[in-house]
């Protein structure tokens, strides 16, 4: 039973992420493979601010969720002009950036010791204990996180977003400030992959510099690729699976040796497998022709 | 209802002079065309009037406003729109979201309103939805308003950019090369449609190399060959100006 409720909070933790990876990667066509960095600055702005300052679950959650977002302006702005391979690249240096201040900022960090001792979550004067309740608390946060980011893809906001993922300067001719909508998407995109960090935080009770490595960021980004881009059900499918899928290896009885690697190749071939199969993803939009029947070639309007 | 008014307007790209000192005037509610060989700088000043490349010299005013140096979605907010001499629709998107995109949706736009979805944002929405369903009946479209854009044909492609900057309320649309790659009967369409919008009371500035187009409807027309103005005036004269001769047929 345990397992399962492992197995649902990690899922949740990381549709958490792939989610809002999506809005940047798979709505805005921002290529960001630096996803993960959020992450472990969202984590590791809650572990610090509870175990050094005590800080309430809330105040610290949203102070975690806030500086994750700012870091997100942080490498919005500078790379407003990067488009494809060299916004992925400026992303990537981001993320190895992150990784190693992690790691090298002991005063911060306490570096690879890694802070341990994070307490149990206490909201609203519930004390988080148990495996089933974190669960849940976990489950709160995905539906927030479904709720917000539908609401904003369905809106105009969403649309900019798509128009510029489709063609920029076209989306500038109709007098769409389109650096903004960009910053604001990686903001948001932060924002939520702060929280899941948090959670994460939480439910291990101990970081280090090693749950935050360059493979996390690559493992969202394959989440939001094999579910289907600009797809929030993909997101949430994709997420699931490739939490779940590698996990299920433990009951074949391997080594874990080999498990550990298998998972790398699992990963892999479904990216592979996907690609090929399905390039818009397990549930992403197909382009194909909606209506019934042939489209006649050109249209005729009357002169009037 | 704003004049365009460009003084002396220069680009170089280093040592080329892609437009040399050109001025002209657009006055509301009419049909400008800008005429000219391949290379002559046309779409240049297309992309200097609408911000997408800065002017090296001159000035571009618009009614009190000066362009220069603004970004190109502020000068879009100007009311004033283009559209491409190579489709940009948005491919993936369906040509009602083309469309509604073209639309002024400040209040959906802002994260907060989108997040909130008060009565408010929905009924910009709706609005939205309307005026766009309007402009893709304007167009001939509608039947196509769920449609993904890049399953339409090249021709109704163009019908969708036109749409879109209508839908921004624009007041002066620049429109390059609408004809090009036209069959015949959709460049009725096209000409009838700008026939319709000029009537509406917008003025059109447009490239164009169908002769028979610019001459049918232009009311004015600029001659560009080598970033140089060689001739102006009402179809009649420049048709008959040597310099246009010689530009486009060489010397006699």
């Amino acid at each position: 039973m345990d397992v399962i409720f492992h197995l649902l909070i990690m899922s949740g933790i990381y549709i958490i992420l792939a989610l809002s990876l999506n809005l940047v990667l798979g709505y805005a066509g921002l290529f960001s493979v630096g996803h993960g960095a959020f992450y472990g600055i969202g984590a590791y702005t809650g572990a610090i601010l509870v175990t050094r300052f005590s800080f309430p679950f809330w105040g610290e959650l949203l102070a975690a969720a806030c500086i994750a977002g700012f870091f997100g302006f942080v490498i919005g702005f500078p790379t407003l002009r990067l488009r494809g391979d060299y916004l992925a690249l400026a992303t990537f240096g981001f993320a190895v950036i992150i990784y190693s201040t992690f790691v090298n900022w002991i005063e911060l960090t306490r570096g690879p010791l890694g802070i341990r001792g994070i307490p149990e979550v206490q909201f609203l004067s519930i004390q988080f204990k148990s495996l089933w309740s974190y669960t849940i608390l976990v489950g709160f946060f995905v539906l927030i996180t479904i709720f917000s980011l539908r609401r904003i893809t369905h809106s105009a906001f969403g649309k900019v977003l798509e128009a510029i993922r489709e063609d920029d300067l076209a989306a500038m001719a109709i007098g769409k400030n389109i650096a903004k909508f960009k910053v604001l998407a990686f903001i948001i995109g932060a924002f939520f992959a702060g929280i899941a960090g948090v959670l994460y935080a939480h439910y291990v009770t101990f970081i280090d510099p090693s749950s935050f490595v360059l493979q996390e960021s690559f493992l969202i980004f394959s989440m939001v690729i094999f579910g289907g881009m600009g797809s929030i059900r993909g997101s949430i499918v994709g997420a699931a699976i490739l939490v779940i899928l590698p996990e299920a290896l433990r009951f074949l009885g391997l080594p874990s040796e080999i498990a550990a690697n298998l998972r790398q190749l699992i990963y892999g071939a479904l990216i592979v497998f996907i690609i090929n199969w399905r390039p818009e993803g397990l549930l992403g939009k197909s382009k194909d022709i909606k209506i019934e029947g042939p489209i006649s070639l050109e249209s005729k309007v009357n002169a009037n | 209802m704003d004049v365009l008014e460009v003084k002396s307007l220069g680009k170089s790209f280093g040592g080329l002079k892609a437009v040399n000192d050109f001025s002209f005037r657009v006055e509301p509610q009419t049909v400008t065309a800008i005429i000219g060989p391949n290379g002559a700088g046309k779409t240049t000043v297309f992309n200097l009037l609408t911000g997408f490349l800065r002017p090296t010299s001159g000035h571009i005013w618009y009614g009190k406003t000066l362009l220069n140096g603004l970004s190109p979605f502020r000068i879009a907010q100007l009311k004033i729109a283009r559209t491409f001499q190579i489709i940009r629709t948005f491919p993936g998107l369906t040509v009602l979201d083309n469309v509604v995109l073209g639309c002024l949706n400040s209040k959906g736009e802002n994260i907060f309103g989108a997040l909130l979805r008060t009565k408010g944002v929905r009924r910009e929405e709706e609005a939205s939805r309307e005026k766009a369903v309007r402009l893709l009946e304007l167009v001939g479209l509608s039947k196509y308003k769920d449609q993904y854009a890049i399953n339409l044909g090249y021709g109704q492609q163009k019908l969708v950019e036109v749409a879109r900057a209508l839908a921004t309320d624009a007041e002066l649309l620049l429109l390059d090369e609408p004809m090009a790659g036209l069959s015949a009967d959709m460049s009725i369409v096209m000409v009838n449609l700008i026939r319709n919008v000029q009537k509406s009371g917008k003025t059109i500035l447009f490239i164009e190399h169908n002769m028979q187009v610019v001459m049918d409807i232009s009311d004015w027309i600029f001659v560009l060959s080598y970033g140089q103005e060689i001739a102006r005036g009402t179809s009649a004269e420049v048709q008959n100006n040597d310099r246009v001769i010689e530009a486009y047929l060489g010397r006699r």
